[in-house]
This record gives C-alpha cells, structure tokens and sequence, in this order.
C-alpha cells in the first residue's frame, strides 16, 4: 500500500441540523490506492459525511483537502472537477438507453456539436471498460441486464468522469452474495490501478473482506481508525454500537414438539403466472426455527405469501396446529395462529402515516376492547403501545408518533411487537434484520430465539446465508420453487452455497 | 444475555420524531394559511395593475362577503346589509362544505371522486322524487325522507363507481367523469319540455316544486336555512367516522398502503366500494340541501350552470380533507363569490365584472400554491435561512 500523502482529507468536519448534529468534528483521510470503509449504524453520519464530501450538504465547519489542496465543494459538479465520483445506493440510471448511452450522459462526444457520436461514444466506453477489465456489453440496455451490472456501469459512470476517487453507498446492499463477491474482485482491480475507494457499510464481514482501514462513526463522531490487520467482528461491532455485541447468537439445543405448521405438496404461481413454489413439503414444530436459505427469487415470497394467506396456492394444503389452513383467508390465519413478520416492513408490516398505536392495532382493531359495535376506542391502542414500546424497547417514538419517523430497527420492533403480542402458535419471518443495523439485529435474533424457546414454531426466511445458519436448527435449502436439501445446524456455508446455486446434494439432517 | 445496559441517549431520536410530527401537523395548518395569503397578495397585484386599490377592493369584497357582520353585531351598529350578505355566504358554503367531503372522504382511501357534481344531481333528483310526493306530510318527516333519498341517490351513484373500482379495476376518475355526464344528460332529459319529469307549466323546462312541507326551516331571516347546520353536523360525522370508527380505520390504512391493509386481512377491494358509496352520500346530501333550502325546483338550465362541487375540489384541497379545513376554506371561497357579486359589491371601488374574474383567479392562485406545497416551504426556509445569516453570521445557536 502506498504510504504517501494522503489523496484526501476531511478536517474536523462538523454538520449540524436542527436539533442534531450529523457529524462532530469528523477526521477522514484516503490514501492513494486503499479502499477506505467506512463503518457506522444506520444514522451514524455516514452518508452526511459523503454528501459533505460530494459537495451536497455545505459543511457547517471544517476543511476539504483534495491532493493536499483545500478545496470548496457547493455542488456535485465540484466534486467531480476535483476527481471525486459516488455511487449511490439507488443507482440514477436511464433503463430504457444502452450502458453507453448512460455513461456519456452529460458529457456526450457530438459531431458538429449537435448531434450525438454513437460510435465514439461506444468506442470510448469500450476502451475505459478495457483499462479496468470490466466485462460489459455497451450496447446493452439498461433494463435488460442485472442489478450488479448496473452497479459496474454507475462505477464507469464515475470513471468516465475522471474520478480516481470513488464513494460507494452501501454498494453490497442490492447484490446476492456472488454479486458482491465480484464487486470485490473490481475494486481489487480498481485499487491496484491506483484508484482510491470510499466504502461505506454496515456490515463487519464485508468490511474485513475488502478494507485495508476502517473508520468507525458513532452518532456523529469518529470513534476510532483502525488497520484491517488485526480488526475482528467483534472488536469493529463493540466500537460501531459502544458496547459489547453478541454476533454469534447463543442459544440452547431446541427441544421440538408437535408439528405446528405443515406443508404439503404446496404449488404456488408468482405474480405473472408462472410456477414460482413447485412441490414444496415441509413441517415446523413446536419449539424450533426452521431457516429457508436461497438466492433471492426463488420462490421464497410466493411460499410465504401462500403460507400466510396473502396468494391462494395452486394445490396442496397447509395445516396450522393440524387445522386445514389452505382456504382460510389472511385475517383469518392471523386471528388463528399465524404472525407474520412481512418481508418488507415499510411496504406491508407498517402504515407508515398511522400512529404507532394505530400500526399495533393492525390486526385487533375489530376486536374487543380495542373497539366495540364499530366504535374505535383509541385509549385502549394507546395503551397497548405504551406497554409494548415499553417491553420491546422501541426507541424514537411515543404511542401518538407516526410510524414513519422511527428508525428502521425500532419499526422492525413494532412489527415484531405487534406479531408476537398476539401469542401466536407459529411464526413466519422474513428477512426480519433487512437493512438493520448490528444493535437492532441482535435484538431481533434474540426475540426469534425467545419465542422458539416459548414453544411457537418459527419459519425464517433470509438471504442472509449467516443469519439462517445463526439461528436455525434445521435448514432447507430452496432452490428454483423446489426444496432441495435439508441440513442441520452445523452445516457449512459451502454446503449450503452448493445447494443454493442448484448443485443438489442432499444430506441427512 | 451478557449485554451491559444500552448506553445509548434517545434525545436525538426523540427531537426528530417530535420535531416531524410537529411539522406534520403544523404543515397542514400553514401551506394552506400561506397559499391563500400568498395568492391574494398576487390578486393584489393584479387590482392595482387595473388601476384599483388592492386593499379597498379586498375590504368591499370582505364586506360584500358580509364578514364584517360580527364586528357591527358586536358594536351595536346597524347590521341589517352585513347580515344579508354574511346570510348569503353561509347558503352558498353549504353545499360546497358537503360536496368536499366527498372529495376527502374518497382521498382518505387513496381514491379521487371527481364525480361529485353527477352525485350532486342524482341526489338532488331523487329528493326532489320524494319532496313533490307526499303532499301534507309532517315537515320533520317529510324534510328527513327527502334528505334520506338524496343521501341514498349520491351514494348509489358513487357507489357504482365504486363497483366498477372493486370488481373490474376500472379507475374511478374516469368513471366519475362518465357519470357526471350521463347524470347531467339524464337531468336534462327527465326536465326537458315534454320530458317525464317536467312540471305543470307546460312551457317551461322545469320541474315541479316541492311541497311546502318539505322545505327546510329558515334559521336567519331572510335567506339562510337549516342546511349551514346541517353541514355542521355532518362535518362532525366525517371526522368521527373516519378517526373513531373502525370503519374509517379500514378507510384509512387502505388509503396510506393497500398493501399492508391487505397484509393485515382488510378487504382492499370492499373498502373502495365503500369509499365511494359514502362520498357519493356527502356529494348527494349537498344536492339535497340546495334543493329543499333553496332551489326547491330544477330547471333544465341549471344543469348547464351549476359546478359547484367542482369547486368543491378545490375546497377539500385547500382544507386538507380535515373537517375545520374544509369548513373555513368552504367560507373563504363562497365569501369570495358573494363578496364579488354585482348586488354586493360596490362599483365605485371595484366593477363586479372584474371582480369575479379576481375571486376566480384567487380561487386558482390558492390552488396552484396548495399543490405546488413544497415550494411554499422552499419560500419559508428561504427567508429564515437570509433571517439567520443576517443575524447570526458567525454561528448557529447548538441544539439545546
């Protein structure tokens, strides 16, 4: 690693909104060739910081070093002139233009300075693709090729510009596990052409993998910048949330009962009729949690959508506590036995304009005492949420608070407040640490663990390859709407990615 | 669990939540208060470019609005004129207090009614049914029945549209719109000369009279009837029954996300239906109102000049689909039609036929600055952000 003056520096930077202050004092520096990360909770200053830098927020103090050289950042415009270039989470790209089309845009070679240049365009995409070794097709459009993809032509966006300085937002969040692997394998690339990169995460492993220093932020404030040499999980998750973390989540062997929820022969067509669940058969006991690991799309949703009365399956039959569920309707498997923590918390498992005694009484509105003959009665609501934001520790908000101005984890603690209050036999979890940060995350997996231990069946869905493998105490592994293997909780992670991707080997759980 | 006890201070979560909900509710107070401020100032404008002075035309406008009847009331002038006009206004914002509920009630659920004149009409003609029968019935009872028709005829209309939504997904603005048409047409036809409904003079396109008896009690003399209270009451309804009843609960969440609401078992498609079955109900109450306060007749022609409940869209946007919202925007712009009527206004400070134009470009302006919300609150911050600069150069006070 290049040990000379530093590309860039940040110097005491300090943001203020009203009423908070997004970032204190914040020392930053890149060096020439490094991929930087930069590590902090949701709402630790991170991407105040960046935005800082990208010249969208006017720092309230502090200074901007860009080569050694002080620099003002008023607009995005700035920062490119200066070699700096972003990445955003959501990517601003045109999906009905080509991958080239979108990487000129702005800066368009013209023929008689009217009319576009096509081919050089293409030949210059080319070429920049060339010098990076980054596999694209120029003339692909956008909307035909995959989100990692996409991700590789914001970054040429950014290179095309002139950037030998890159900020990537939380770039692991939208890919699958492969997909970050070969992002990796680019910024390695990147590095060693002497680009310098900005690595902004909330994720440890990742930053382990693919970070020569991390700087950790904490409501607002540089806590510490260390080496990846001799950085642990452990040691990085104690610094970003200020306190001891359990990552590794202990619990007893479970003690399984009866079957609670039972699956079979279950076919489930996807949105645009096609098959998506193939013959699935499972059951959930009493007293365990049953992971469901697989590459996202494959059939996943549609099970759980038809587990929980949200889409009528084709054929087969679900049992809950050996009640024939397969033609009850969604309020009626709630009221019954099912809680459901959905897999997407702002779209379903929360009205994000309703108060939070409003979002509680989600289900049992209808119900005595929360309303009587049709009458709400929203003293009762108020205090149904008081006591639950009380026991579940929710953060930010009084009853009377909108949904909308929680933090992720503590709506994602509603939600689960809201599913486990109502003393469900089995319950159905998916991705419930999405987008949470590691303080939120480890209190979600402790309540799963909780509730298996109270005796409910739990069925969890995750991407996360980790967090099934943390928590379950058997595996299935879907792949293509089809259950393909069963394992037990100490298998591999190469285990389960070979079965993930279709290589089929099944293993006795 | 071996974890020491958070460490963490909520503070600044809590000032953000407080801080956003106080924006929340404040916001649907003031981008309202400010667009109307901000669109009389531009009419302002306008008056003194022909000539006029803006205040002196706004003033006569109040007072032809008959607003300045409590401040004579209270100073024991003579209110005799002020009364009049004040008694005109409050007629005219009946009937647009009612038919913005059914705008907002069906906005509440994410639908947008713009069939609320069809509604209108449908109610109008079905108490108009109920009011030239029943000779001699007890007026109590009599006003009721009519009233009960007329709710039951708005609702049936919307609550066509309302099925069309639910069953087909046929989207209720185009519907709407195909029944105000067929509503207005149908009119037309039932109060044509030799049309089934014309009334007795046989050469006039107009339809019977009501019975005496189903004429709503005059509160005010000379020209205001009961319908003011009405409209009152039934505000009340629609804020019960949309935040106290479980009913308005289900309205509500399918409103904000029909995908949780369907997440939690609520009959997406049932509530569309009711949606606009209710909407039509407030929509056709407003027709009924005008019918047996006012009108106590259709003629032919009124199909032709009557839209009042499209400027009742208006109203509900400018009063935020909130009951007090609405009950002041319905006073602000019947105030401004009457106060700029030619028996109200006086020609000296401002000609009345300029003076409608004014209200109707006000009515705009209010509008356009309602919709165009976010640069009402760009323009505020604009001016604290110069305010702090100027004072406090240096620096900001920190967060307390």
């Amino acid at each position: 690693m290049a040990e000379d003056a530093p590309v860039l520096e940040l110097k005491g930077i300090t943001k203020r909104f009203p009423g908070v202050v997004a970032n204190d004092r914040v020392d930053f520096d890149l060096r020439r060739g490094e991929v930087h990360a930069l590590l902090g909770e949701n709402g630790a200053g991170k991407s105040t910081l960046m935005n800082v830098l990208y010249g969208l927020y006017r720092p309230d103090e502090g200074e901007i070093l860009v080569k050694g050289k002080p620099i003002t950042m008023s607009s995005p415009s700035d920062a490119i002139g200066v070699g700096v270039g972003m990445v955003h989470q959501h990517f601003m790209l045109i999906p009905v233009m080509t991958v080239a089309e979108n990487i000129v845009l702005g800066v368009e070679p013209t023929r008689e300075k009217l009319f576009l240049d096509q081919d050089a365009a293409e030949e210059r995409v080319k070429q920049i693709a060339r010098t990076f070794k980054f596999a694209i097709d120029p003339h692909a459009r956008i909307e035909n090729i995959s989100v990692g993809q996409q991700q590789r032509v914001e970054i040429l966006k950014a290179l095309f510009r002139g950037a030998d300085i890159l900020i990537l937002d939380e770039p692991t969040a939208v890919l699958t596990p492969q997909e970050a692997l070969e992002l990796f394998g680019i910024l390695r690339t990147l590095t060693r052409e002497g680009m310098s990169v900005i690595f902004i995460s909330h994720k440890l492993h990742e930053v382990l993998e693919i970070a020569d220093r991390v700087t950790v932020l904490r409501r607002g404030k540089k806590i510490e910048t260390l080496p990846r040499e001799g950085a642990t999980q452990e040691a990085l998750a104690k610094l970003m949330v200020g306190r001891e973390v359990l990552l590794r989540v202990d619990k007893k062997p479970s003690e399984p009962g009866e079957p609670l929820l039972e699956v079979e022969d279950l076919q489930v067509l996807d949105e645009r009729g096609l098959p998506a669940v193939r013959g699935v058969s499972f059951q959930v006991r009493a007293g365990e949690i049953v992971g469901i690991a697989g590459v996202d799309g494959n059939g996943q949703t549609e099970l759980i959508d038809a587990i929980t009365g949200l889409t009528k399956p084709q054929s087969g039959t679900i049992r809950v506590g050996g009640r024939d569920a397969t033609r009850e309707t969604a309020r009626e498997r709630l009221d019954e036995g099912i809680g459901h923590i959905p897999e997407d918390r702002q779209r379903r498992g929360l009205i994000l304009d309703f108060t939070l005694a409003e979002n509680v009484g989600l289900h049992d509105y209808r119900k005595e005492p929360y309303s009587r003959v049709g009458w709400l009665r929203p003293g009762r609501l108020i205090a149904l949420a008081r006591r639950l934001l009380k026991e579940f520790d929710v953060r930010g908000g009084n009853p009377k608070t909108l949904a909308s101005a929680l933090s992720g984890g503590n709506q994602q603690k509603v939600v689960i407040a809201r599913e486990v209050e109502r003393d469900p036999r089995v319950l159905v979890a998916g991705q419930p640490t999405r987008g949470l940060d590691v303080g939120a995350i480890e209190f979600v997996h402790r309540r799963l663990v909780d509730e298996r231990d109270e005796g409910r069946a739990v069925l969890l869905m995750s991407l996360e390859l980790e967090e099934i493998m943390s928590l379950s105490d058997r595996i299935l592994v879907i792949f293509g709407g089809e259950i393909v293997g069963e394992y037990g909780p100490d298998v591999t992670e190469e285990e389960l990615g070979v079965a993930m991707t279709g290589g089929r080997r099944e293993a006795a759980a | 669990m071996t974890v020491t006890p958070p460490a963490q201070t909520p503070e600044i979560e809590d000032t953000y939540s407080l801080r956003s909900t106080f924006y929340e509710r404040a916001g649907g107070f003031f981008v309202p208060f400010a667009a109307t401020v901000l669109a009389f100032f531009i009419g302002g404008l306008v008056v003194l470019i022909t000539g006029h002075n803006p205040i002196e035309a706004y003033r006569a406008i109040f007072e032809g609005a008959g607003f300045n009847w409590p401040y004579q009331w209270l100073t024991g002038q003579d209110t005799t004129a002020s009364g009049r006009d004040l008694q005109q206004t409050l007629r005219a914002a009946t009937p647009l207090i009612l038919a913005a509920l059914a705008v907002a009630f069906s906005f509440r659920c994410g639908l947008f009614n713009i069939g609320g004149q069809g509604q209108y009409w449908v109610g109008f003609i079905f108490a108009l049914l109920v009011g030239t029968h029943f000779e001699g019935m007890p007026r109590p009872l009599h006003v009721t029945l009519c009233i009960v028709a007329g709710i039951l005829g708005g609702a049936f209309w919307g609550g066509i549209a309302g099925f069309l939504r639910a069953t087909v997904g046929a989207h209720e603005v185009i519907t709407t719109i195909m029944l105000n048409w067929i509503a207005l047409y149908v009119g037309k036809w039932l109060f044509e000369l030799d049309g089934p409904l014309q009334g007795a003079a046989p050469s006039l396109p107009r339809s019977e009279v009501i019975d005496d008896s189903a004429i709503l009690w005059i509160i005010w003399n000379p020209y205001l009837h009961a319908g003011i209270l009405i409209a009152i009451v039934v505000l009340f309804i629609y804020t019960l029954l949309l935040n106290r009843t479980t009913l308005g609960y289900e309205v509500r969440a399918v409103g904000f996300n029909p995908e949780a609401a369907r997440y939690s078992g609520i009959g997406v498609r049932k509530n569309y239906f009711l949606a606009l079955a209710i909407s039509g109900a407030f929509a056709g109450l407003a027709g009924t109102v005008d019918l047996v306060g006012v009108k106590h007749a259709v003629d032919q022609s009124d199909f032709d000049t009557n839209f009042v409940a499209f400027t009742a869209i208006a109203v509900a946007l400018l009063g935020r689909n909130t009951a007090v919202g609405i009950f002041f925007a319905g006073l602000l712009f019947a105030g401004l039609s009457v106060g700029t009527s030619s028996r109200n206004l006086d020609p000296e400070i401002f000609e009345p036929a300029l003076a409608t134009d004014l209200a109707t470009m006000i009515q705009a302006l209010v509008i356009f600055f309602v919709g165009a919300d976010l640069l009402i609150v760009y323009i505020w911050r604009l001016r604290r952000h110069l305010h702090l600069r100027r004072t406090q150069p240096a620096e900001e006070p920190a967060p307390s």
